[in-house]
């Protein structure tokens, strides 16, 4: 076999890995969305004046934060099927990622809730603000920029974790690389294209995250004055 | 066949997998530890040459993902005559990976250190080596271990995706007799019980302890 990286079969594939790349961001947004959503039903149950439900909510983040997402995916993809619920690979990795993320977005938020500060709640009781109002208002334009940067490091984070729902079938990045490599039995030129293209893709989304981080120090260093 | 019967008849296979696994996690985790150290010591350097070394280093592997590192060690690095054993590939690539991570920890830690402390070892006449050696790398340690704790947490679940690269781990295990048997419920259910009893009652304890200790060690 030819030693080397050959950079017209790198070429031939280019069109093939950049379609796929198409996938992997769509499967990144998307499972984004979704955790950003899930997130807030886990911080809802852990904000609710009902300590069982706060109990079996903990427990519940815990468990789910402390296990691999990949056997989670392969519990989604090959125990719903068995209770009757068929779902393609596609909707198990989007629940899937979904639901791990979603358990650390929701200590974003609750971090981000609790920097928020206790004073803050206080003058609108003494305002008689409603408490639907007082969040919209008052507590939620104050925590969100807080939260901004936790929310762009799991978007990036789950980015990369993508090319883990290769492993149920779902047609992304990676998949296309493991498919092309094994077609043409070379996989030097296809795995260090991914590898290019995720460090395309994510390093300019790490330093604009980094960025907004700054952008928010500054202005709570500015609200601190 | 009730969960009982599973458990007795598979048990002891998913045992031997637990076994592979917290092996790969004790190899991966002190390669990491060495190379947070190494790269978040030369990222702080005054050579630009070192610096920008330790900086593509850890661009490169915190802007890739984990599986494409993995599967390139594995699958690729034979290309260029260097055939790793699976086991070792996989230690080779979880390290490599949280190295990067833990480097900027370990940076993060080293700048904590208050200036005072430089200056004082400074004032002494210590060595630029011993320096660090003998008064900032032990305080460091407080400083560093919180952070270090999650991420090796994180390894432990990231031990998983060596079963990828054919590395029979409990993952590999699992899959394995879900595909003999197909109760997958059970497998991957069991597989799931198993990093949580390792991560919540054996991983975090021991790590915290190690927390205590070393917040005891420095007096605080």
């Amino acid at each position: 076999m030819e030693m080397g990286f050959k950079w017209d079969f790198a070429y031939e594939i280019l069109p093939q890995m950049l379609w796929a790349t198409l996938n992997t961001i769509i499967a990144a947004g998307v499972g984004y969305v979704i955790a950003l959503v899930v997130g807030l039903f886990f911080l809802l149950g852990q904000r609710t004046p009902y300590k069982i439900v706060n109990v079996i909510n903990r427990e519940l983040v815990e468990f789910i934060r402390s296990t691999p997402l990949l056997i989670q995916l392969f519990f989604v993809y090959f125990v719903l099927p068995q209770f009757g619920i068929k779902l393609s690979a596609w909707l198990c990795g989007m629940i899937t990622i979904g639901l791990h993320f979603g358990t650390y977005l929701s200590e974003v938020y609750r971090g981000a809730l609790e920097g928020v500060s206790k004073t803050q709640w206080e003058a609108c009781r003494a305002l008689n603000f409603s408490t639907i109002y007082t969040y919209r208002r008052i507590v939620l334009p104050q925590a969100f920029p807080i939260a901004i940067p936790g929310m762009g490091n799991y978007l990036v984070g789950i980015f990369k974790d993508t090319p883990l729902l290769s492993t149920i079938g779902v047609a992304e990045l990676f998949h296309a690389a493991t498919a092309v490599g094994g077609y043409h039995y070379r996989y030097l030129e296809p795995y260090t294209m991914v590898g290019i293209i995720f460090l395309i893709l994510s390093i300019p989304a790490a330093m604009w995250v980094r960025n907004l981080e700054k952008r928010v120090n500054v202005a709570q260093g500015k609200a601190k004055q | 066949m009730s969960y009982f019967a599973f458990l007795a008849e598979h048990g002891s296979t998913l045992l031997l997998g637990t076994v592979t696994t917290i092996k790969v996690l004790v190899c991966s985790t002190i390669l990491y530890l060495i190379i947070s150290m190494i790269f978040g010591l030369m990222r702080l350097s005054k050579n630009s040459v070192i610096q920008g070394i330790a900086t593509v280093y850890i661009e490169f592997f915190r802007g890739t993902s984990l599986l494409v590192q993995l599967f390139w060690v594995y699958y690729v690095l034979p290309f260029f005559g260097l055939s790793l054993e699976a086991f070792v590939a996989g230690v080779v690539a979880l390290g490599m990976n949280f190295g990067a991570y833990g480097a900027e920890i370990v940076r993060g830690g080293i700048l904590a250190v208050p200036k005072g402390q430089w200056e004082a070892a400074h004032a002494l006449n210590f060595s630029p080596a011993k320096r660090i050696k003998r008064i900032i790398i032990p305080q460091i340690f407080p400083i560093i271990l919180p952070p270090a704790a999650n991420l090796t947490v994180e390894l432990l679940k990231a031990t998983a995706l060596v079963a990828l690269v054919t590395v029979v781990d409990l993952t590999f295990e699992a899959k394995q007799i879900n595909s003999i048997t197909w109760l997958s419920a059970q497998c991957f259910g069991t597989a799931l019980l198993i990093y949580y009893i390792i991560a919540r009652f054996a991983l975090v304890p021991f790590l915290r302890w190690l927390e205590v200790l070393a917040a005891r060690k420095v007096g605080r």
